[in-house]
């Protein structure tokens, strides 16, 4: 947002100073733009040499129409105007401001013509003008055009724009679209092997299908090409491995937040609650009502609404769970399948409540500016709000870990799951740990929630595309087992994203539940399963 | 031999089942067909439809208790089979329609033509015959509920973990049909019925009909139930359910009774979802939809959990209610709904049936022993 | 077949199983001989439980060799297969069918063909009901026939699990803390019911109850940390010194 911002800011500042001096421009270029229209061809060359040394950006669309045929020179006055057909006469209009001059009769004007000679000099010509432009992204633009044209014509103008660059980024890129154009030149073979050097550094599809089509002939170039395009591919197909890793580790975060609170409630406590999605659904909305605050009272603290709506999350979230804890399950321990029923009828309930709230469309959830946009991390495309819901995911997770581990009350639950009797008389207050440890899952089913607003559509059915996918994780990775959580979801995420090229994202997730729904037939306790004789029962 | 069986299988609440579904198969027919329109005990068309839909969600509700009120395995997945029933009908109904339809292609469903397939999937083929369909309405659920039940009884999943992979089982079902390339009219489904049986399916004598068959196929399946469950076999499954590893330890091969229920009850769940497809007029991915198959849990829950006719009391009170609030007060279904789910499994664990037969026992049980089976060991 | 397994209705070998490192078997051998009845005791966590899980194929033993009447490998069977070979278990927590009656408890145990299929068309023969009367005769609960299970006391489910057993007419039962939560009177009443039943059969009981043990008056084994500790008669047993300090520590 702030980078948006100032840069809009900074290019109005530009063109406000750069306006005189453009007007007077205007008039040295109309000149040399009317001027086209007098002489023969030896003449046209010398104006367009004369036009592209101007450097003028606008220069280029006078020349591609001159190259298309489409400049005509007006009988009265000698002005050069571009025309169309437009019924019986022509439609005319100014080449280089686009302005409209109104329909003529066809006898007012008479077409510049050209010849294949000039329009090879246009062509160069047009190359150079954006080469030569004064803004750097501009110029890298162009030379990824050409590199893509791959035009062997083009040669001797990159040579010049190389030996003017003083942008090490930019003269890499000239460098490769000098490159292309040799490759496809008839240039001798220490150039091409150059060449095909320089385009094995830059390693990209692009390249791989240049290097590809060199290959194809003879002779130590096409040697050297097919080697270049075996490595490329292959380290091609390493940066996609990477690429969908990346997706698998984004999309088991993903998972691992949806699924972490269940693994306290379920894993832990062996509470079936298939309200949890609505305990991540609630914290999504709890999410939208900050931002929604924000915005009618205090919109520059937009950027750290997340920050205000975690600990809200969590806090909407518990409170909702402490009081389905005491008010339903408590009564339902030791009865798993009623548990999931009456959980199953909850969630029912919170999902109408929210929708009769705020409505069953999706809401508006916004990314604050830290959260969007992207950066390339090698050959890999990495967004922010992606990265950051990884980073959270973990933290979360080392965060409940530390809960579990480090704290007094941990210790407690630790001790209710393990021995509830022993507990009792230790003088632990058996229901209130329960109630603080379904409160806590609940809770951090809402802070997953949080993050989950960012991707995700905020709408009153959220919670319902989680659930299953959640206790797949939970299950996956051996129930009771924080570590099994983590690595289930992950190992889901990844697998997901692996499968998914091969059969399509539906396919793939249909394949991805039935290898689970095999896996727990082969080993019903999951991943990392606690052996014995306790959990046999 | 054979009359002593089904003598000492039957009791006399499934001879009144029985009966009073003969007499409603005949009568509202008969109401409907017989009486002027405006016959204060004229029953509308409407309403033969939609008894008979209610009709075929008892059917499946039957299913459903079959094997969690009975053998314990409390399934969230029986829409699965439901569905896969209905789909079945849907295209031997689909295959009636010929060159009726938009496109007028004698042999392609109007979705094909629509996708631009050339010619007929190899398992369209015989749906045309209803000789060929009937069967699979049986078979196709059959032999789904064998596949997933062999590995999953095998392997001892029980319980909850039972529980969720039936709920992924249904959901994987269900974002399968929803893809066009599935070859079953993806997200729209089979619908714009023609014929059944030669008979227009629109009249209201089609409609009857279908009505009295639903009731009578109900009937059937209830004897089939209350013989099963009245059989040593259905006490070694109530074995199953309350103690596993004793039914186990005494010698029986519990995955195999499970195995045979599951199927069996699969099968049921297959032909309420035939009758119910030509009676509603469309099926379409959503019937897979894990919620669907949560509900009729709670149908049975309602009526009562391992009683059958709690089934079939349930699944018909819980929709009458819906077709009540949906038409009333359509914001408040799902709160009834939720409601119902809490409520009875806090106050009404035996659910209607169980409750009033604990009523005119007066036997002091207290409730939870009855319901909840300690977990062996 | 093991040669030294010969003679034996059960022979247990170098059985050894553990759970997530912890060895809850550690190469236990046992004997028992066709008819024997024998006490097994041992302080929790000596692998008692665990043992009985091995022997009726709830659970695989890492290592070590099973042998049911000097010729079939239990090792290779699952629980079924076993119960059918003719060797009952109880368990330590009385477990009946609660919401079956006492006679159907025993209607179910009855040895007959356990297909599912058998089962359906399955009825109930005069024979087998007069062998269900004997059996409610002979566990004191022929007046409680039609009670439904789940109203039974603890002691008389204790029984009733008891006669299940019998009604399997297994070789080989047994038998896991049959005293636990028992009065003194169905105490002595139950040690007198095991050794009317281990005049045909081989009973293997675990019990805590000294006076129990004491009151069945058979050869007792010894279990500590998954293998056997001693082995003989009960006075002799308790005069070991190692059993004294594993009961009484030091």
């Amino acid at each position: 947002m702030h980078i948006l911002r100032s840069l809009l800011l900074s290019l109005l500042v530009a063109i406000a100073a750069a306006l005189p001096a453009r007007a007077a421009d205007d008039a040295e270029l109309t000149r040399l733009v009317d001027a086209l229209g007098a002489g023969g061809f030896d003449d046209t060359s010398a104006q367009i040499a004369a036009l592209a040394a101007t450097g003028e950006p606008r220069v280029a669309a006078v020349l591609e129409l001159l190259a298309g045929g489409d400049l005509y020179v007006k009988k009265d006055g000698g002005a050069v105007v571009a025309a169309t057909r437009d019924g019986k006469g022509y439609r005319i209009t100014d080449p280089l401001s686009g302005a409209d001059l109104g329909t003529v009769d066809r006898s007012a004007v008479t077409k510049i013509k050209i010849n294949n000679k000039l329009r090879g000099e246009i062509k160069s010509a047009l190359g150079s003008l954006t080469l030569a432009s004064t803004d750097p992204a501009a110029r890298m633009t162009a030379a990824e055009t050409m590199f893509k044209a791959a035009d062997p014509e083009s040669i001797a103008t990159l040579d010049a724009a190389i030996a003017g660059e003083k942008d090490p980024a930019v003269t890499e890129k000239f460098a490769e679209a000098r490159a292309a154009a040799v490759l496809a030149s008839d240039a001798g073979e220490a150039d091409k092997l150059a060449a095909i050097a320089i385009l094995k550094e830059r390693g990209d599809r692009d390249a791989l299908a240049l290097l590809r089509a060199a290959a194809a002939g003879e002779g130590a170039v096409a040697e050297a090409a097919a080697t270049a395009a075996a490595h490329v591919a292959q380290v091609l197909s390493f940066w996609e491995a990477g690429q969908n890793v990346w997706y698998g580790l984004s999309l088991g975060s993903v998972l691992l937040l949806a699924a972490i609170g269940l693994a306290i409630t379920f894993g832990v406590m062996g509470v079936i609650n298939m309200a949890h999605g609505e305990m991540v659904m609630l914290g999504a909305y709890t999410t939208f009502v900050v931002q929604e605050a924000i915005r009618t009272s205090a919109p520059w603290l937009f950027d750290y609404s997340l920050f205000i709506a975690l600990p809200l999350a969590f806090l909407v979230s518990g409170i909702v769970g402490m009081a389905i804890e005491r008010g339903v399950l408590r009564f339902l321990y030791g009865r798993p399948l009623e548990t999931l029923l009456a959980t199953w009828g909850l969630s029912l309930i919170i999902q109408q409540a929210v929708r009769t709230v705020f409505g069953p469309t999706n809401r508006e959830v916004g990314n604050p500016s830290w959260m969007s946009g992207a950066f390339d991390l090698g050959h890999l495309a990495i967004t922010w709000n992606r990265l950051w819901i990884i980073i959270f995911a973990l933290a979360v997770f080392a965060g409940l870990l530390a809960v579990m581990r480090r704290t007094a009350f941990g210790l407690q639950m630790r001790a209710v799951t393990q021995n509830r009797r022993m507990a009792g008389s230790m003088g632990i207050r058996t229901p209130w740990v329960d109630a603080f440890t379904f409160a806590l899952g609940s809770g951090i089913a809402g802070i997953a929630g949080v993050a989950l607003s960012q991707i995700d559509n905020v709408s009153p059915n959220l919670g319902q595309g989680y659930i299953i996918d959640s206790f797949m994780v939970v299950v996956f990775g051996g129930v009771g087992n924080l570590w099994g959580t983590l690595v289930g979801a992950m190992t889901l995420g990844v697998l997901n994203k692996f499968v998914e090229p091969y059969a399509g994202a539906v396919l793939g997730k249909i394949l991805v539940l039935v290898l689970i729904i095999l896996f727990i037939q082969k080993r019903p306790r999951g991943l990392f399963a606690l052996k014995g004789r306790a959990v046999e029962a | 031999m054979i009359t002593r069986l089904l003598i000492e299988r039957l009791d006399a609440r499934a001879i009144i089942v029985v009966a009073v579904l003969l007499i409603v198969a005949a009568a509202v027919p008969a109401l409907n067909l017989m009486l002027p329109a405006d016959h204060p005990l004229h029953v509308p068309t409407y309403m033969v439809a939609l008894f008979g839909k209610y009709l075929s969600f008892a059917l499946l509700a039957l299913s459903v208790d079959l094997v969690w009120g009975f053998a314990g395995i409390l399934t969230l997945g029986h829409g699965a089979f439901f569905a896969l029933g209905g789909y079945v009908m849907g295209m031997y109904l689909m295959r009636q329609i010929g060159a009726r339809g938009v496109y007028a292609n004698p042999t392609l469903p109007d979705f094909m033509v629509f996708l631009n397939w050339k010619e007929l999937p190899w398992y369209w083929y015989g749906f045309d015959s209803f000789a060929f369909a009937a069967p699979m309405i049986l078979l196709v659920p059959g032999l789904l509920a064998l596949a997933f039940g062999w590995f999953a009884f095998r392997s001892r999943v029980t319980g909850v973990y039972l529980s969720i992979i039936t709920q992924a089982m249904t959901f994987a079902l269900m974002l399968a049909f929803f893809r066009n390339d599935m070859g079953f009219g993806g997200n729209n489904g089979l619908t714009d019925f023609k014929d059944i049986l030669g008979f227009d399916i629109q009249v209201d004598t089609t409609r009857a009909a279908l009505f009295a068959a639903t009731a009578a196929m109900l009937a059937f399946w209830f004897l089939v139930a209350t013989f099963l469950v009245n059989s040593k076999f259905g006490k070694v499954l109530v074995g199953v359910r309350d103690a596993e590893s004793r039914t186990r330890f005494l010698g029986y091969r519990v995955e195999n009774y499970k195995l045979f229920v599951w199927t069996l009850s699969a099968m049921m769940a297959g032909v309420a979802g035939a009758l119910y497809v030509p009676q509603v007029g469309i099926i379409n991915p959503g019937e897979f939809a894990p919620a669907n198959s949560i509900e009729t849990v709670i149908w049975v829950a309602v009526g009562g959990r391992g009683t059958l006719v709690g089934a079939l009391i349930g699944a018909i009170a819980v929709n009458f209610g819906k077709t009540w609030f949906t038409g009333a007060l359509p914001e408040f279904w799902l709160f009834a709904l939720g409601g119902l789910f809490v409520v009875v499994t806090l106050f009404l664990p035996k659910g209607i049936v169980g409750t009033l037969g604990d009523l005119f026992r007066r036997r002091k049980r207290p409730v939870d022993d009855a319901l909840e089976p300690q977990p062996a060991e | 077949m093991d040669g030294r397994a010969l003679g034996s209705l059960l022979y247990l070998d170098g059985v050894s199983v553990s759970f997530d490192g912890f060895k809850a078997l550690n190469s236990l051998s046992l004997v028992i001989e066709p008819g024997e009845m024998r006490a097994i005791i041992g302080p929790n966590g000596a692998g008692k439980t665990t043992m009985m899980d091995v022997i009726t194929g709830k659970t695989r033993p890492d290592d070590g060799v099973v042998v049911f009447n000097a010729e079939t490998d239990l090792t290779q069977l699952d629980e079924a297969a076993i119960a059918e070979l003719g060797i009952g278990r109880k368990f330590q927590k009385p477990t009946v069918f609660e919401s079956h009656t006492v006679a159907d408890n025993i209607a179910l145990a009855l040895k007959a063909p356990r297909s599912a299929f058998r089962a359906l068309f399955h009825l109930l023969s005069g024979a087998e009901k007069d062998r269900i009367e004997e059996i409610l005769t002979t566990i004191r609960l022929a007046g409680k026939r039609d009670m439904m299970a789940a109203d039974l006391s603890h002691g008389q489910k204790q029984w009733l699990e008891i006669g299940m057993l019998l009604a399997q007419e297994p070789k080989l039962l047994l038998v896991d803390e049959p005293a636990a939560g028992m009065t003194d009177a169905e105490t002595a009443a139950t040690a007198e019911l095991l050794r009317d039943i281990a005049r045909e059969k081989s009973v293997v009981v675990v019990e805590h109850d000294m006076t129990f043990v004491r009151d069945l008056g058979v050869k007792v084994t010894v279990l500590h940390e998954g293998s056997v500790l001693a082995e003989g008669p009960l006075d002799v047993v308790s005069a070991d010194h190692r059993v004294i300090e594993v009961y009484l520590g030091r």
